[in-house]
């Protein structure tokens, strides 16, 4: 039985699929087209009732929300591939530390620029450049602080690579690609050698080449 | 005896309050220092060593620093896990990440749009801000969309991760409080009958009634 990953053409099931990738677990991709609204399929909320991907379907195991499907198969497989949870409670305090800072302090202004720059037209919706605007600055503010942490420790929970660092691929691979901000990475010292370091490992590379985006 | 851990930050605070609630479950000894935010005091050079984002709250159990008040929690729980509530965290991977499933839908889903509420609705009337009607409606509409989802989840199981009350629901606690108690969004919950239940519950356990108590006393 293989997992499957629901969703596999966009940003945030990508997590998943590197994190399955760098724990060396088969899996299996659904695609749902968000695009033409089959998230919102009664078919597809019965899976998963918030209507979003990724969505994950082990037998008859289901879990969403893709940074709790990473930490669930980080753990179950902690002896298999790398690890991506830190040794110790205490490293694994600043794994979770960092993720929640991906999620909280990262993710709200990068997607409110992906929405806007990448999928407006698509979606139909007027790409609000105020919005734009704060939330490059936001971002710049929050990449500030990101510079100085990686100036002291080579990955953001210490010196191993996790599920922190992990959890930050797939939304940067658009800002520095279609969004058009690679100047916001490049112009860190710190944050660009991290950002070189992450994107180039192999799980990664393998997304890229294996799942394109929706555009 | 170990040195009881430090909870920097206002009781006030949702997502200070997230933390005590959960010491308060895992019978965890802490000492909190207060933060004074009005006068700036989380923006200060020492308070950025141990929050650079200059948010509440900080955390420190001897060497280990920590911040983000879910990260926080989880912590606590795999520290301690003999203390206190043992199943605050699932006692089983499956458990856990069913539990962690519902942690990541407060985050996010129902704590942007509550957040903003709480702000708009019970905060910004206090510090003399004005009130941006479109933001409430906008998001008032959105949490009831997530309500809603919660509501038919409540109906088929008695708790969110299942049938034990866990840090999923705990992290709802301190929104969904300034929701009902001031911001008088308290229908939010009432009109939906799974949600009312699960509200009921949640909220008068005594580790809850004892941050309320807390925040009661730091004003």
């Amino acid at each position: 039985m293989v997992v499957k990953v629901y969703g596999p053409a966009f940003a945030s099931p990508k997590r998943v699929l590197a994190c399955l990738i760098e724990k060396e677990i088969e899996f299996e991709v659904v695609p749902v087209d968000l695009l033409k609204g089959e998230h919102k399929d009664p078919e597809f909320l019965k899976l998963q009732p918030l209507g979003t991907v990724p969505v994950t379907q082990d037998g008859d195991y289901v879990l969403y929300e893709s940074r709790a499907i990473m930490r669930y198969y980080s753990e179950k497989y902690k002896s298999q591939g790398t690890d991506l949870l830190g040794e110790t409670i205490e490293e694994r305090g600043q794994v979770e530390n960092w993720l929640e800072v991906e999620a909280h302090n990262f993710n709200p202004p990068v997607l409110n620029l992906t929405l806007h720059v990448m999928f407006s037209s698509k979606l139909g919706f007027p790409r609000d450049e105020n919005l734009i605007k704060e939330s490059e600055e936001k971002l710049g503010k929050v990449l500030d602080i990101y510079e100085e942490r990686l100036s002291k420790c080579k990955y953001l929970a210490g010196d191993f690579f996790s599920l922190a660092d992990l959890s930050h691929l797939p939304f940067t691979q658009y800002l520095v690609g279609p969004i058009g901000k690679e100047y916001m990475i490049s112009s860190r010292k710190h944050v660009s050698a991290w950002w070189n370091d992450i994107s180039s490992r192999p799980s990664w590379q393998k997304v890229l080449l294996l799942y394109p985006p929706p555009f | 005896m170990a040195t009881p851990v430090k909870v920097h930050g206002p009781p006030l605070s949702t997502a200070v309050s997230r933390v005590l609630a959960c010491l308060i479950e895992k019978d965890v000894p802490f000492q909190l220092i207060p933060v004074n935010m009005a006068k700036g005091e989380h923006k200060s050079p020492d308070f950025l060593k141990i929050q650079p984002f200059g948010q509440v709250p900080a955390f420190q159990d001897e060497a280990t620093s920590l911040f983000e008040s879910r990260a926080i929690c989880r912590y606590i729980c795999e520290k301690y896990p003999e203390k206190g509530n043992k199943g605050l965290y699932g006692t089983n991977p499956l458990a856990k990440a069913s539990i962690d499933q519902w942690v990541e839908a407060e985050g996010q889903s129902f704590n942007p749009p509550s957040s903003v509420l709480v702000f708009q609705l019970a905060f910004a009337p206090r510090m003399k801000l004005k009130q941006d009607q479109s933001l409430i409606s906008q998001n008032e509409a959105k949490l009831e969309k997530v309500l809603d989802v919660y509501d038919k989840r409540l109906g088929e199981s008695r708790f969110l991760a299942g049938d034990d009350f866990s840090l999923a629901d705990l992290s709802h606690l301190p929104n969904a409080h300034y929701l009902v108690n001031a911001a008088e969004r308290g229908e939010l919950f009432t009109s939906k009958k799974n949600v009312e239940r699960w509200w009921g519950e949640i909220s008068s356990r005594d580790s809850w009634k004892k941050v309320v108590d807390m925040q009661k006393q730091s004003t």
